[in-house]
């Protein structure tokens, strides 16, 4: 990403990895004068966890009260929406319902509506009528069901570019392909040990933001008392955007046959369906398989019973980094900042954990308020959802508007040309940024044109050009 | 925004779109215009440039990109107009056609509007192989564009699903390359493939094709590095017991091509669950007034021969249609639906008009390995089409030519059916 | 490959010429070759062919300098000897053309001493010049 200097001996502020955690964090230190980095040892921001996300902001109601989770979701939940309109990132308040099937399941939503209001969550009961009528395609078999009208969508990743974008035109640094490799005290706070392209380079700290993800234990245990983060699968499906089974998120309550899947549109008017819930020894454990998704799309069927597989467009998997019941946030030892074991929902929580470890920080250091802080961050125009009059503006101002590489997302060269621009390196770098790539065809026919212009722009030969960094390259 | 007039406006410069073009122009229509997103005419065409094209339409052996250039030629001779770099974003329902182009947006007021978009390759989403998302897995089309097209090199040892014609030439393609191609998978007992690409793509090279054999794990973090293929029951279900696994940097998804109709559903075009296309009437207009549809879009075809003459029907119906003669597929009084049974997964067209004339050419495809059949019209319970076919196969097209006096029957009918019979068939 | 003839072969092989597909047992022996299996003339001539001298028309891409494209489709005018394929791909791989280019024009001539030349099948302007 952009940004770059040599890295200074000593820093006000490291930030360990560029998930939504990270970048929120970040962002929000950019409030506060100082020399700040974000790492992350991947080849852009947002290529863990937080890539293979539901992309719910949960309503609040559902947290146990008095926990970390509880805290920051509600008050994460409440940032949202001005968030993203300061970061210019897809967001939309289309509401949430828990649906039950019998009996125990409507106790179960007495239980969260009571949950909510500890909380502070407001949510209603409503019968099965008022839930078809806000969901036609709800099954018939669903009794009565719990309404969440805060709930809302988001888009997670460009969230986390966002406020990487943000945090960087605010004097922010952010490096990637940099893995943290060794982490010790220091007289002046922390040394880390940071390796890129092979060469392994320390750098000073004042203080330090874990915000690993699956590896916050390790970097954690090397200054505080051991912790262990077990990654736990959730796999998706992700359906057509002509399907659109429903327009609110739809929750099951859980069953002794285990937790439920979830149906949600999202941002974009996809359909996502999933999480299952596999607790996996592997920390690179990604894959997908066939038994559990087909389970994933049986369990959605129970909610809505017209969702046709033959709308599915891809199937992915996360891996959420749990450390027990709660998230571990704050100072953890002296000037290092936990934000561990973030699971769901941690993307709701994400803006008052970022604020918190922040203002935390600045505290600790004394830093003094940036005056100079912009909290807008200016989104790529998007030509797909413009009006046509904005789009021949567009085709006017730059002429590489009017070609279009994305047939099915309708993202124009123009786009991808300033998704490079401002960081991304490869074929998935560019679908997070402007979606080339992630519509019904799933790049077949923008794949040999985008390698062309990952290469020229990148100045690098096709061959090199990669899917999402590392040895994933397109040619041999 | 430039607004402009035309009498016919189609949407893509394929195959399809040309013969359209030609058509309606020596049908009397001057004022065409033929919009292209690419530079250059011909479009998949010029990616496929094995031979074996034109041997219907121009009576000679020709190439992918050969035979696009005929066609340009025609088009050159009759100087019908071709927009290059025009991507269409929109059709309404009242012929309003919407496209971007490196001058800016651009809106035609068409007279009649062809579509004629071709199709897109079933990704591997759509078929859910399970493991890890690493680069090396495309879908053979893809993979047949950036080879012969761009000029890359994409892989050195490689996997194929699917024995579809595309993924049969491309095995012979990357064999040529200079890669290895380890095997052909196919899912189903038989290959829906010409046997003539059979022979020639993979027996030739000793290249395994392994029917009733799936892909069910794809494996490799950065790059792949495995596949996991194992044998399918009757039900397509894999036997885990016959699970092995075998070494590749690249596959290859040759599984199926859908219609691209996004602008048509703009539209309000009414499609097909069977063939992903527009129920069309005998002279191919959609439900939707004016709106025509030809070639891969309306249903997938297997030689682009065959795209060419229904394409060039679909022109000259055009063409008579901004004269108001043709018929109208929205009058539901004016015109028989041809139902399909026994065998016959579709037929296109779906709708005969009653008070449409000439003769009709049924297009079908059939769900299974047939031989010595027949296929049956019966225009109110009496047969009056019985065609002998010694093999039928899903994987190629059939056609019925009918007389004027079948056209005239079928038209007059309540009930027309077309079906495959197999019992009496000697 | 497998197109090794002997004096007195037997081979099978299923039918291209058209959809049916008839299994084909073709058997050599002297100078006459027997053809079994085949439900028309078409099918006895390709087991013939097929036996005694089968042929493949090859196509493939060759690079080309200060095109439009990177590369040209091109094809063997005419099938040559199956045997050759390999080496006419390698003559064609170590080949370079200067655009611009005209369908038809000789891409490598007399390819592998078969009499077959190898042409272009796509034109390619050169660059800058816009073409059509």
């Amino acid at each position: 990403m952009k940004g770059k200097k040599e890295i200074g001996k000593t820093i006000d502020c490291a930030v360990v990895g560029g998930g939504v955690i990270g970048c929120f964090a970040a962002r929000e230190l950019s409030r506060f004068r100082g020399d700040f980095c974000l790492f992350e040892a991947e080849s852009d921001v947002a290529s863990g966890t937080t890539k293979a996300n539901s992309g719910i902001v949960h309503a609040g109601y559902d947290a146990k009260p008095h926990t970390q989770k509880s805290k920051y979701n509600v008050a994460g939940s409440l940032m949202m929406e001005k968030v993203c309109r300061e970061l210019e990132v897809p967001y939309k308040r289309n509401g949430a319902m828990v649906i039950a099937f019998d009996a125990d399941g409507r106790e179960k939503l007495t239980a969260l509506k009571a949950r909510g209001i500890e909380n502070g969550v407001q949510t209603e009961i409503i019968s099965s009528d008022a839930a078809r009528a806000k969901e036609p395609r709800l099954s018939d078999r669903v009794i009565a069901a719990l309404y969440a009208k805060s709930s809302a969508i988001v888009s997670p990743y460009e969230l986390a570019i966002a406020c990487a974008e943000n945090f960087i035109d605010n004097g922010g640094r952010v490096y990637t392909n940099t893995c943290v490799v060794g982490i010790a005290r220091h007289e002046r706070g922390y040394a880390l040990t940071v390796r890129k392209d092979g060469k392994e380079t320390t750098v000073v700290c004042r203080a330090v933001i874990n915000a690993a993800g699956l590896y916050a234990d390790e970097i954690h245990n090397a200054v505080a008392k051991p912790i262990a983060i077990r990654p736990r699968r959730g796999q998706y499906v992700l359906l057509d955007k002509s399907a659109m089974p429903v327009t609110h998120t739809v929750f099951q309550t859980p069953t002794a046959l285990g937790k439920g899947v979830l149906v949600s549109p999202t941002c974009h008017g996809n359909t996502v369906i999933g999480p299952s819930a596999e607790d996996v020894s592997d920390k690179t454990a990604l894959e997908t398989t066939a038994d559990v998704l087909d389970e994933v799309f049986r369990k959605a069927a129970l909610s809505v019973p017209s969702i046709n597989k033959r709308d599915i467009i891809t199937q992915f998997s996360g891996l959420r980094a749990v450390c027990g019941d709660d998230f571990i946030i704050g100072e953890s030892a002296d000037g290092f900042f936990d934000a561990a074991g973030v699971c769901s929902p941690g993307l709701a929580s994400s803006p008052a954990i970022g604020e918190y470890l922040a203002t935390a920080v600045a505290k600790k250091l004394g830093l003094d308020e940036n005056r100079a802080f912009d909290s807008h961050r200016a989104a790529i125009p998007c030509f797909a959802t413009a009006t046509d009059e904005e789009r021949d503006r567009l085709i006017q101002s730059d002429p590489r508007y009017g070609h279009i590489v994305c047939r099915c997302e309708t993202v124009t060269e123009a786009e991808i040309i300033e998704a490079v621009r401002r960081g991304a390196r490869d074929l998935d770098g560019v679908k997070r940024r402007v979606r080339a790539g992630m519509g019904r065809c799933q790049a077949g026919f923008c794949t040999p044109a985008m390698v062309k212009i990952l290469s020229r722009e990148l100045g690098i030969p096709e061959e090199l050009v990669t899917k999402r960094g590392g040895g994933s390259y397109m040619g041999i | 925004m430039e607004t402009i007039e035309k009498k016919i406006v189609i949407i893509g410069g394929g195959p399809a779109g040309l013969a359209a073009a030609v058509a309606a122009y020596d049908a009397g229509e001057r004022d065409i215009a033929v919009l292209e997103r690419d530079g250059y005419g011909g479009g998949i065409l010029n990616q496929c440039i094995h031979n074996g094209f034109g041997l219907h339409t121009f009576n000679a052996e020709l190439t992918g990109p050969e035979y696009a250039a005929r066609y340009l030629e025609l088009m050159r001779a009759r100087n019908i107009r071709i927009d290059y770099d025009t991507m269409v974003l929109s059709v309404s329902g009242d012929r309003t056609v919407t496209a971007a182009g490196p001058r800016g947006m651009v809106r035609y007021d068409a007279g009649a509007v062809i579509l004629a978009c071709g199709c897109r390759e079933r990704p591997r989403g759509a078929i859910n192989i399970a493991g890890t998302r690493p680069s090396g897995v495309f879908s053979a089309g893809t993979a047949q564009r950036m080879i012969n097209v761009d000029g890359q090199r994409i892989g050195s040892r490689v996997f194929i699903l699917g024995s579809g014609d595309i993924g049969l030439i491309m095995a012979r393609r990357m064999t040529f390359e200079g890669a290895s191609v380890a095997g052909v998978a196919e899912l189903m007992p038989y290959s829906s493939g010409l046997s003539r690409n059979i022979a020639q793509c993979l027996d030739d090279f000793g290249i395994p094709l392994m029917l009733s054999t799936t892909v069910i794990e794809i494996r490799g973090r950065d790059r792949i590095s495995s596949v996991v293929v194992a044998n399918v029951d009757e039900n397509k279900r894999p036997i885990k017991s016959t699970a092995r696994e075998i070494e590749c940097d690249t596959l290859l998804l040759s599984v199926g091509l859908l219609p691209e109709n996004e602008l048509a559903m703009g539209a309000g075009v009414s499609l097909s669950r069977v063939t992903g296309g527009a129920v069309v009437n005998d002279a191919f207009m959609t439900d939707v007034d004016g709106v025509f549809m030809c070639g891969n879009c309306l249903h997938v075809h297997d030689l682009v021969d065959y795209v060419s003459k229904e394409s060039a029907a679909c022109g000259r119906a055009a063409a008579e249609y901004v004269k108001a003669k043709a018929p109208c597929n929205t009058d539901k009084s004016d015109f028989v639906t041809i139902k399909t049974s026994g065998g016959v997964r579709y037929c296109v067209p779906q709708n005969i008009t009653r008070s449409g004339g000439g003769s009709i050419t049924l297009r079908m495809r059939v769900d299974n390995v047939y031989r010595k059949a027949r296929l049956v019209v019966c225009a109110d319970g009496a047969a009056i089409i019985n065609r002998p076919r010694p093999i039928m196969t899903p994987g190629e097209m059939e056609t019925l030519e009918l007389d004027d006096k079948a056209s005239t029957a079928v038209r007059k009918a309540e009930k027309v059916e077309v079906r495959l019979e197999t019992e009496g068939v000697k | 490959m497998s197109g090794k003839t002997t004096n007195n072969e037997v081979r099978e092989f299923v039918c291209i010429c058209c959809p049916i597909g008839c299994k084909l047992k073709a058997e050599r022996d002297g100078n006459t070759v027997r053809v079994q299996g085949n439900t028309c003339k078409r099918g006895e001539k390709y087991a013939i062919d097929e036996l005694t001298a089968p042929k493949r028309t090859v196509t493939t891409t060759v690079r080309i300098d200060g095109g439009e494209l990177p590369c040209v489709p091109v094809k063997t005018k005419d099938p040559i000897p199956k045997d050759k394929i390999f080496a006419a791909l390698y003559i064609i791989k170590h080949t370079k053309l200067d655009a611009p280019v005209a369908i038809g024009d000789i891409a490598v001539s007399n390819v592998c001493g078969t009499g077959v030349d190898v042409v272009v099948t796509r034109a390619c302007a050169a660059k800058n010049v816009r073409k059509e």
